[in-house]
């Protein structure tokens, strides 16, 4: 095919290039600015090169809050996951069910995400809240605001009840796409019912299982509001999450230099793990 | 190994059945004979699959009951009735090597080891797959995939019969026929039961020694290829079997006598009874003649296949289409037709009066 050349097209370009601009490469130019600078208001500012990178990245209270956010990511990946298959294999195929289940599986996803993290504070306050009322009504010692424990199992609590719809839901997608004939099959070739969930229904959900695991990895690692709005981070620094204690650099502080340092190493990590993940993923693709 | 039976088989995938289009298979008595080759025709929707999917237990039909060897199997699952069935779309265990795929069925029924290998290396050979045994299955083409679906049901050397849910839909045409020489050769090595479905009826006619024809959940006819061609028992098999089909024309009853258009017409056997909402004659193509006396047409089209011509006509009673000799001159404008009397069938409501 010959292609027509008309350096013309390039304005069609510039509606989406003026948007990208705006929102992402000029807010993370300016980061990347204040990463090497050092200031003090008034538009004065000083060369520091890297310094505050590597100050972050000797810095003992990033370390804490990077491995918080690293423990936090794998245990709700660690339950969100496979809860989220379990319920979906359990979800009916059809009938009347299957608008039910998918209605009240969506619920949560569309709860704003301060008010999910409203609703758990007050649902798990030990004096007041159901959940916590009951729990010291049963004889626990449970109280989020005070106890390391309690407050991450509050936390992991409120994220698996907020996220693991979304999991069920590309689950259900992935089974429901399953020709009957494979199970047909598997009836006719003596299958076991675990045999159908890890030789058929696992491998066939591999490319939405894929998605989900990214989208809860890079949701949970940048995960912000919930906790703040529950925690705020506590008690201490127990449940200060990157985002949380990004922020507290930030505008706490007002520490620029570091805290923009901080968001590109952060950023980095995101980016690097996603890769390094959809590589291994998609080379396994090309296998087949 | 069985003679396989079905008895007063109904099967409706509605709760309540009100007419008889509510039903997907009804009234179904049939015996496929232990090593028999059967084709199961009929257009797509006539409830084929179905009937398959109820022999091999998929299904279990709202009515009447399955026996193999004269033993009532109604109640077992598949694995206990011990099916093959290969389906319509490859169905192959993506994560899973060719051998694995193979070997599966015999993995599931714990079968020692050393044996699994003989057989699955045996129909490799047969299947002309061992090339590729230990390629991942997720890479072959479509048919190599349905390849390992029919390797699959092969590798059991002891089932009941196997069972074809148009296998070769996904194949590319000059396989198809390739594959389905190897089905009948595979029939005539190992002499298991083997039931055809399809719609396709070149592909019954070459697979099969008798083909069961189904129309609207019912089987209309079950014969040789030749017995569905010479002697169609329902008006359905006519004009489903044959190109062009069988010419059905409306006609009246009359003392016995076929009468088309005030003309008596000499049929295969006489008619005893009157009792019929419809009446129709039936001739297929390939019997008719030209004479200087008959039924009168006028000749509207002629079209040479190189093998033959195939002439339109229009009579009073509707279009009938014969097929001449490619050498036999035809005759422009008004003409005559006969029909052979011994193929010369009448039918009341659709079926054949004998």
């Amino acid at each position: 095919m010959n292609k027509t050349i008309n350096q013309k097209a390039w304005f069609f370009v510039i509606p989406v290039f003026v948007l990208v601009a705006f929102n992402a490469i000029i807010p993370l130019m300016t980061v990347v600015n204040y990463a090497f600078q050092e200031t003090f208001g008034n538009n004065v500012f000083m060369w520091e090169g890297t310094r505050w990178f590597k100050q972050i990245m000797l810095s003992e209270r990033f370390h804490a809050s990077l491995g918080r956010q690293f423990l936090f990511t794998f245990i709700i990946l660690f339950i969100q996951i496979p809860l989220g298959i379990a319920i979906a294999l359990t979800m009916p195929k059809e009938g009347i069910g299957v608008p039910i289940c998918l209605v009240l599986m969506s619920m949560p996803l569309l709860i704003p995400w301060n008010v999910v993290g409203a609703m758990w504070n007050i649902f798990a306050l030990p004096d007041i809240g159901f959940l916590g009322h009951s729990l010291n009504a049963l004889g626990f010692d449970y109280n989020f605001t005070q106890q390391i424990g309690d407050a991450w199992f509050t936390t992991i609590l409120m994220d698996v009840w907020h996220w693991t719809s979304l999991v069920v839901l590309l689950s259900y997608a992935g089974l429901q796409s399953i020709q009957p004939a494979y199970y047909q099959a598997a009836e006719i070739d003596g299958a076991s019912r675990w045999a159908v969930f890890t030789k058929i229904e696992l491998p066939k959900m591999k490319k939405v299982l894929t998605i989900a695991i990214l989208l809860r990895f890079m949701d949970s690692f940048m995960i912000y509001t919930e906790p703040f709005v529950l925690t705020g981070g506590g008690p201490g620094n127990a449940t200060a999450f990157l985002s949380i204690d990004l922020v507290k650099m930030a505008l706490g502080q007002f520490d620029l230099g570091p805290a923009a340092a901080m968001s590109l190493i952060y950023f980095f990590i995101v980016l690097l793990v996603c890769w390094v993940f959809y590589t291994l993923m998609m080379r396994n693709e090309g296998n087949q | 190994m069985a003679k396989i039976t079905l008895k007063d088989l109904s099967h409706s995938y509605l709760k309540t059945q009100s007419s008889d289009a509510d039903w997907a298979v009804r009234d179904v008595n049939i015996d496929w004979e232990d090593g028999g080759a059967y084709a199961l025709l009929g257009p797509s929707g006539c409830g084929k699959t179905t009937l398959l999917n109820i022999i091999s237990g998929l299904i279990n039909p709202t009515k009447g009951d399955i026996l193999f060897n004269d033993k009532m199997v109604s109640n077992l699952n598949p694995v206990e009735r011990n099916i093959a069935q290969i389906f319509q779309f490859p169905v192959i265990y993506d994560t899973m090597t060719v051998y694995d795929n193979l070997a599966f069925p015999l993995k599931n029924r714990k079968i020692e080891e050393d044996k699994i290998k003989a057989k699955v290396h045996e129909i490799a050979e047969m299947l002309e797959l061992s090339s590729t045994l230990s390629n991942r299955a997720s890479g072959l083409t479509a048919d190599g995939k349905q390849k390992i679906s029919l390797g699959r049901g092969l590798v059991r050397s002891d089932v009941n019969a196997i069972m074809f849910d148009e296998p070769l839909t996904v194949i590319d045409p000059h396989l198809k026929w390739i594959l389905r020489s190897k089905l009948k050769e595979l029939h005539q090595k190992i002499n298991r039961t083997m039931i055809y479905v399809t719609h396709d009826q070149t592909e019954a006619l070459t697979f099969a020694d008798q083909v069961v024809v189904m129309h609207e959940g019912q089987i209309v006819q079950t014969g040789t290829p030749v017995d569905l061609f010479e002697k169609p028992k329902h008006t359905f098999v006519g004009y489903f079997i044959g190109s062009p089909g069988m010419n059905l024309l409306p006609c009246e009853f009359k003392g016995g006598d076929v009468i088309l258009n005030g003309k008596k017409i000499e049929t295969h056997t006489k008619v005893k009874s009157n009792n019929f909402s419809k009446t129709e004659i039936g001739v297929r193509p390939e019997f008719i003649n030209f004479s200087s006396d008959g039924i009168p047409v006028k000749v509207l089209s002629v079209s040479n296949t190189g093998r033959h011509k195939i002439v339109d006509t229009q009579s009073q009673s509707g279009k009938i289409k014969m097929i001449a000799k490619a050498s036999e001159d035809i005759p422009s404008g008004s003409a005559f037709l006969s029909f052979k009397k011994e193929y010369t069938y009448a039918y009341g409501d659709d079926w054949i009066i004998e």
